[in-house]
């Protein structure tokens, strides 16, 4: 059994106050990602990728179909399931951080690890290390994220993702906005991952970051709906 | 550990650690009339603990008035409030006026949009935080003055400002200060009325990333009432929609305000300024 599970899923947008329009964006999407995979999803921007990453997080809901995340399904399960399925095996890079004003990053990065109940020690140990690793200077370690640089936010961001052991996690552009020493920093991270048998869903502009760990490719473009296309 | 089943197995015996199984706060079909206007109409949802779930919806919208009945400052024409007490969950309006009290005063908490609805004005600072604990039963000056004293600094009020009233203080201060007096005795369930509401956008934020560590410390469950989608994306697990009374969606904070379902929820969603 594959760790992500995506059979016939289908997404439609209805703008109640555009006239009650109902947009339909995808149909009978189906992949699947094992333990220890890497599947990048590909097709041209407006084809969906993003769209499809947030159902399987339970940012979007699927209209119809299967979303099947270390045995939750998460179209249909309840919040508090999906809340609970976000805390300890599903973790999501986005392209952008969203974090409270005024916390430190390295608490920024701890906070996964903190959720799990790892030790405060142990969880502040691993973060010095992975924010160490991205090659953010230290003296940024103590403040905000709130008021860094874009590639700042985005290694802070990446640091948080890969800060606990998911054993799916889903990657929205993570090398996006990085030099080459921590772009070459994040596709080690990623493939470490894939060694502790992590099943990976990824969005790669990056075409050599996608061909070096990407295992299979799925193109979104064959979920749009004919009558959209 | 490599197929689905085996982790959620995992995952299940990891989560039996953060909580114990059942609901900590159970909501049945409330309903409250003022008159023949409709306060709030048939609200249902069971609330877990250590889950923080944001009410918003525009002025007159009800969620004030569903606050009230859930608290126990109103009563619901129609439905019930279950808690979860030593014999289980306990109808909460069928609890004797002692309990009543005892329960307010030690497993729940109302924190109140205007800090000088939950602080007394005239008493001290420390006294303010003080007096809740006595209420308790504790009766050491000294320790009741030591927890006094850690609960500012937790709140960040400094030690040398414990013996000036709260009239002196800025209303950022004074609402940190109504939070140490609520918070002291631990309780187990806090109810916020636009805890953010009136304070300066920095001052806000302060107290956000404040009210945000304490609820993962002590664990706490939270019911909290806004009109500022910015607040319940940062606090809240869940969120519930109200409008005209009634319950129009509810779901997951962030797929509730990234997706909404409902009409008025798309508006109010796309009616948000963008700084």
């Amino acid at each position: 059994m594959a760790v992500i599970e995506i059979e016939g899923a289908s997404k439609d947008f209805t703008l109640h106050n555009q006239g009650g329009a109902a947009i339909p964006v995808m149909a009978g999407a189906r992949l699947d990602v094992g333990a220890g995979e890497c599947v990048a999803l590909t097709g041209a921007s407006g084809a969906g990728k993003s769209t499809l990453m947030r159902m399987v997080y339970g940012n979007y809901l699927a209209r119809a179909g299967r979303i099947g995340v270390c045995g939750v399904d998460v179209a249909r399960a309840a919040p508090r399931e999906i809340l609970a399925l976000r805390r300890d095996r599903l973790g999501y890079v986005s392209q952008f951080l969203r974090v409270v004003p005024r916390v430190p990053t390295l608490e920024v990065v701890a906070e996964p690890l903190l959720r799990v109940g790892t030790e405060r020690d142990a969880a502040l140990e691993r973060a010095r290390g992975l924010l160490a690793r991205l090659n953010l200077p230290e003296r940024l370690w103590s403040l905000s994220p709130t008021t860094f640089s874009g590639g700042e936010q985005q290694r802070v961001n990446i640091a948080r993702g890969f800060a606990h052991a998911y054993p799916a996690l889903l990657l929205d552009e993570p090398t996006a906005s990085l030099d080459a020493g921590n772009r070459e920093v994040v596709l080690t991270l990623v493939e470490e991952a894939k060694a502790r048998g992590a099943a990976i869903l990824g969005i790669f502009h990056d075409e050599a970051a996608r061909a070096r760990v990407c295992d299979r490719e799925v193109d979104v473009g064959t979920f749009t709906p004919r009558a959209a296309a | 550990m490599s197929d689905g089943k085996s982790l959620q197995g995992f995952s299940q015996g990891l989560s039996k650690g953060l909580g114990p199984g059942g609901p900590l706060l159970s909501v049945e079909g409330v309903t409250k009339h003022y008159g023949a206007r409709l306060g709030c109409a048939d609200v249902s949802f069971d609330l877990w603990p250590g889950e923080v779930m944001g009410i918003v919806g525009e002025s007159g919208s009800g969620k004030s008035t569903l606050l009230g009945c859930l608290s126990g400052q109103l009563a619901p024409d129609a439905g019930r409030v279950l808690y979860e007490m030593k014999d289980g969950l306990t109808d909460t309006a069928a609890l004797g006026e002692g309990a009543r009290r005892r329960l307010m005063r030690t497993d729940w908490a109302f924190v109140h949009q205007n800090p000088r609805d939950g602080l007394r004005m005239g008493v001290s600072a420390g006294g303010n935080v003080g007096e809740r604990l006595m209420g308790t039963g504790a009766q050491h000056y000294g320790r009741i003055r030591g927890a006094a004293l850690d609960w500012l600094g937790r709140v960040e009020i400094a030690a040398d400002r414990i013996d000036d009233r709260p009239s002196a203080f800025s209303g950022g201060m004074q609402q940190r200060l109504q939070i140490a007096r609520t918070l002291v005795t631990g309780p187990r369930l806090v109810f916020m009325d636009e805890p953010t509401g009136g304070l300066d956008v920095s001052v806000q934020a302060r107290l956000l990333d404040l009210l945000r560590g304490l609820v993962r410390e002590m664990g706490l469950s939270v019911i909290i009432v806004t009109h500022d989608l910015a607040v319940v994306r940062l606090l809240a697990d869940r969120l519930m929609v109200m409008q005209g009374g009634h319950v129009v969606e509810q779901g997951l904070t962030d797929q509730v305000l990234d997706d909404p379902q409902h009409a008025y929820t798309q508006l109010l969603v796309a009616s948000v300024l963008q700084a």
